[in-house]
């Protein structure tokens, strides 16, 4: 069937069955920094996030489902060519390693800043916990949301630059 | 809180030490990554497998007519269809060989039976969902102390009788092989000997390295030209492409291996598996691209296992705590087919370093390897080949011995360290340490955690009733196999390769034969290059992973890439040297002898300011020559290290139990390795974290489980638990620099260390928590349930 989804701002026109799961779709139209880990909805690599705030599973809903909502996936985190604060930080802190968990990290920290703009190093772990990483024992993520975190928080015009 | 950002630029000359940030993360964190799953090519088939619901059965037919009615599917393949090809069975890397599809019975719950193939996923799904399968169950074997039972049904019937295997005899149908090292006969003596004696049984449990990216492979035969492309998460795809051309038949220059961007590998991408070698096949056949992709189940079933060792150990020691002898037998559970991935001179591979980092005299080890109905493997998951096992071994043991010596372990441990004057140390299972420094290690760690304080608040904690253990873990890695005259597997000597080009202008491109994946070599490998040559790390390009362009080398895993590849890129780059150093003269108008390398340029010795750049070499060796000199400025270069290195660390580890709830809690965590010299402290440190974490996963959650039919318990992530950010300690990382005195730069590698250093440490601060209550060891994982019974048994009240 024919859907129409909204991707980073841009209308994609998709012919899906009706069991195509988002992920499927999202990464069928070219976007493949969305990932699969899993096939029980644990590990978090798919995460996208829906109309600028919800963190959602891309693989717990059906394409279908998401007609009508505004999908950010990682393709749409950098503005012009100026990486996203939380993408900056993921490179400064070394918050990432083998990099496949890591667009489903910075989406869901993404939504979490936007519920929580300072979050506790707690709030940050418990936010994060739907998002398995193999390689770096969260330790650098929690530092690079902390970063990210405080980057968004500097007035405008004075961000992050050096 | 605020966070600094300390980080440096890649940017520049970067040389060992420095902290830069990784030159791979730029595409990662917009997305951009390459990954198998990533990759599409124009008309791609996809397929998808049929698998054993029976751990042990005889398949009595296969119905794949409704599968071919499905539109979009394209065939169907069986044992049969292999066979044709002679690929029924393939060899695997440890000198046994196994079924691709299952051919007459099944040996293991999940074992692939058939592939199809479809122009979707999802007609490939449908497909695999239609074929039937008419199954005759039969007795099964999971307990590998039941496999070597006279009674226990015969497994392999393809070697049945035949009692010779890859490793020597074999004593029944279910023994593969044993393996034993050191002196029976005088370790048993100087064990009779010995004034105290400890015996401990334990069970390193079977374990998945779980990957986040699964595993997968696209196979693209290109009838026209003849040449097969293969696509593969592969830590090592020379080898593949040797592997592939040995048994397909297509020469090996007509093969290219690419092994893209890997989202983790922890061991679990060394072997050849079925699915790989059924996309190939599907290719050759049908014409067409064939990708396949396993699903989270399929990789935690049927993919390369982990550990499965259950150990006996007896130590002898003084009545003043110094150690004469350990003995120690090893029941080694290799699933249906011995597909582990050692060299083929260890097939329980470097086990032997079981004696640690204690000057044993005596010692003996037998490791003894059986069939049973669960999927093959046995791979180094994060662990140089079976170091793993060992280190835990030795490292609960000497919490054992101390207990029985009511001696401190910091103490004990103390007393029975090798000394930095016995380097180079020959080991009594015969390996010789390059260096090490125990002692300072140990020291800097009980420093840093305070341990005297916390011995105190421990005895205060216990007379109020509270549950508070330290466990301490000094272990000794051995790891970058290795040297031609020891290390192989299937023939392959276990050298590795680099190349490095310079460019006209300066630029560079270096490619090596390891694959990383996440290990951060598109950096590291730079940062020695900048090193060694004077170049501006943004201007080398690193690249691995393509056959048809990197040079030959065995891969990445088993901590081996530093201390092989990291050689030849080191020794590669100061052949270039050499040759610039000519260039450098000529350009000086000076004898080569006047010039000298200083402040990483090429300067007249004695002469103030007149210097060259390798830049200005590098424009030179294309473009101004001296007479005689072979133009360009590039090398192959290929390390055959003469030594493994033996990187160390002394972890502690501080918890408390909930005697409610059995909930362990680890309140601290301090980890000092020594890992030689560094090349990027970032780096190491982040390799650490990661690998700690995946002990504590090991130590308190992970375990591939079977009921007593064979059906695996852990097929999912819902079933086999990785911890989250919430359950993941808090990391307390330093190190100590002792370079091995034969690496090229004394670099030692660490990826591993803190998977094989931590478990122990874990599981010794749970058992010294409980000790008083009289408990002497709990096997891993140590699951809140397992620490809530052994309470009870022990008579502590729940409130
Ligand atoms: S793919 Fe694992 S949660 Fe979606
Ligand atoms: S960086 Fe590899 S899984 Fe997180």
């Amino acid at each position: 069937m024919e859907i129409t989804l909204l991707i980073n701002g841009a209308e994609k026109k998709l012919n899906v069955e009706p069991r195509t799961l988002l992920v499927h779709a999202i990464r069928d139209a070219g976007l493949t920094g969305t990932h699969i880990g899993c096939d029980s909805s644990s590990c978090g690599v798919c995460t996208v996030v829906l109309d600028g705030k919800t963190a959602v599973k891309s693989c717990t809903m059906f394409a279908v489902q998401a007609e009508g909502h505004a999908i950010t996936t990682i393709e749409g985190m950098a503005n012009g060519g100026k990486l996203h604060p939380l993408q900056q930080a993921f490179y400064d802190q070394h918050g990432l390693q083998c990099g496949y968990c890591t667009p489903g990290m910075i989406m869901s920290a993404h939504a979490l800043l936007q519920h929580n703009p300072s979050p506790s190093e707690d709030e940050i772990r418990f936010g994060l916990s739907g998002n398995l990483c193999r390689c770096t024992g969260y330790q650098n993520i929690v530092k690079a949301v902390q970063q990210a975190a405080q980057m968004l928080q500097q007035p405008v015009g004075t961000a992050a630059d050096d | 809180m605020s966070v600094e950002s300390t980080n440096l630029e890649p940017k520049g000359i970067q040389g060992l030490g420095k902290a830069i940030k990784r030159k791979e993360d730029p595409r990662f964190i917009v997305g951009k990554g390459g990954y198998l799953d990533d990759i599409n090519l124009p008309g791609m088939l996809h397929m998808a497998l049929v698998h054993s619901p029976y751990a042990h059965a005889r398949i009595l037919s296969i119905d794949t007519s409704e599968a071919l009615k499905i539109p979009g599917v394209k065939a169907v393949i069986t044992s049969r269809e292999l066979a044709g090809a002679s690929l029924a069975w393939v060899p695997t890397l440890a000198g046994d060989k196994q079924m691709v599809l299952a051919d007459g019975k099944v040996l293991y719950q999940y074992q692939e039976v058939a592939a199809v193939f479809a122009e979707t996923r999802q007609a490939a799904a449908d497909g695999a969902a239609a074929v039937q399968v008419d199954y005759l169950p039969l007795e099964v074997v999971v307990d590998p102390f039941k496999a070597t039972d006279p009674s226990a049904p015969v497994l392999r019937e393809d070697i049945q009788g035949k009692m010779t295997g890859a490793h020597g005899p074999r004593r029944h149908d279910n023994h593969i092989w044993t393996w034993d090292v050191g002196s029976k006969d005088e370790t048993d003596k100087a064990l009779a000997q010995s004034e105290v004696r400890i015996k401990q049984h334990m069970v390193y449990p079977r374990s998945h390295p779980a990957p986040l990216e699964p595993c997968g492979c696209i196979g693209d035969m290109n009838k026209a030209t003849g040449r097969l492309t293969v696509y593969m998460t592969s830590q090592a795809p020379h080898a593949i492409r040797t592997v592939l051309s040995l048994v397909t038949g297509i020469p090996e220059n007509n093969i290219r291996v690419i092994s893209p961007d890997i989202g983790g590998g922890f061991g679990n991408k060394v072997p050849v598996y079925p699915g790989y070698v059924c996309a190939i096949v599907g290719s050759i056949v049908l014409g067409a691209p064939v990708k396949w992709v396993e699903t989270r189940t399929e990789n935690l079933t049927t993919t390369g296992f982990a550990r499965d060792y259950h150990m006996d150990i007896e130590i002898g020691a003084t009545r003043d705590g110094r150690v004469t002898a350990m003995k120690v037998y090893t029941l080694a559970d290799h699933g249906a087919f011995d597909a582990a991935a050692d060299p083929s001179k260890y097939p329980a591979g470097l086990f032997s370093i079981c004696t640690g980092s204690y000057d044993f005299q005596k010692a003996y080890a037998e490791v003894e390897a059986v069939y049973t109905n669960k999927a093959p493997g046995g791979v180094a998951y994060r662990c140089s080949f079976r170091v793993t096992e060992a280190s835990y071994l030795i490292e609960r043991s000497m919490d054992a011995l101390a207990l029985e010596l009511k001696m401190d372990p910091a103490e004990l441990r103390l007393k029975n360290f090798i000394q930095p004057q016995q380097f180079p140390y020959p080991s009594a299972l015969g390996w010789t340490y390059d260096s090490g420094d125990y002692e300072k290690t140990l020291k800097v760690a009980l420093d840093r955690i305070g341990y005297s304080e916390l011995r105190k608040e421990q005895a205060e904690k216990r007379a109020r009733g509270e549950l508070m253990g330290i466990g301490i873990s000094t272990f000794t890695e051995i790891v970058g196999a290795g040297p031609s005259k020891d290390f192989d597997i299937l023939g392959l000597k276990m050298f590795d390769g680099a190349e490095i080009r310079i460019h006209p202008s300066g630029s560079a491109i270096v490619r090596a034969g390891t694959r990383h994946q996440g290990q951060g070599h598109e950096t590291t490998w730079a940062q020695i290059v900048s090193e060694e040559l004077g170049l501006d790390v943004d201007k080398i390009i690193v690249e691995e992973g393509d056959t048809d362009t990197a040079p030959y080398g065995l891969g990445t895993y088993a901590s081996r890439s530093t201390p092989t590849a990291g050689g030849a890129m080191v020794l590669g780059a100061r052949r270039i040297r050499e040759k610039a150093r000519k260039i450098a003269a000529h350009l000086l108008e000076v004898g080569e002898g006047d010039i000298e390398w200083a402040d990483k340029k090429f300067a007249v010795r004695g002469v103030p300011g007149k210097s060259v750049t390798m830049n200005e070499v590098a424009f030179a060796a294309y473009t101004n020559l001296p007479p005689d000199l072979e133009p360009g400025l590039e090398t192959t270069y290929y390390y055959d290290p003469p030594n493994l290195t033996f990187p160390h660390g002394a972890y502690i580890c501080v918890v408390e139990i909930d005697q409610g709830t059995g909930e362990v809690r680890v309140q601290r965590f301090v980890a000092i390795d020594d890992c030689g010299t560094i090349i990027n402290p970032m780096i190491v440190e982040g390799q650490v974290h990661g690998g700690l974490t995946e002990g504590f996963a090991i130590a308190f959650m992970q375990e591939i489980a079977f009921d007593n039919q064979g059906n695996h318990l852990a097929s999912n992530f819902t079933d086999y638990l990785l911890p989250t950010s919430l359950e993941t300690p808090r990391w307390e990382t330093g190190h100590t620099v002792t370079p091995s005195p034969h690496h090229p730069i004394g670099a030692k590698g660490v990826g591993e260390s803190p998977t094989v250093g931590s478990p122990a440490a874990f599981v010794n601060a749970v058992v010294d928590a409980l000790a008083h209550l009289g408990v002497r060891h709990i096997d891993m994982p140590i699951t809140r349930e397992k620490v809530w019974k052994v309470l009870r048994q022990a008579g502590v009240d729940s409130f």
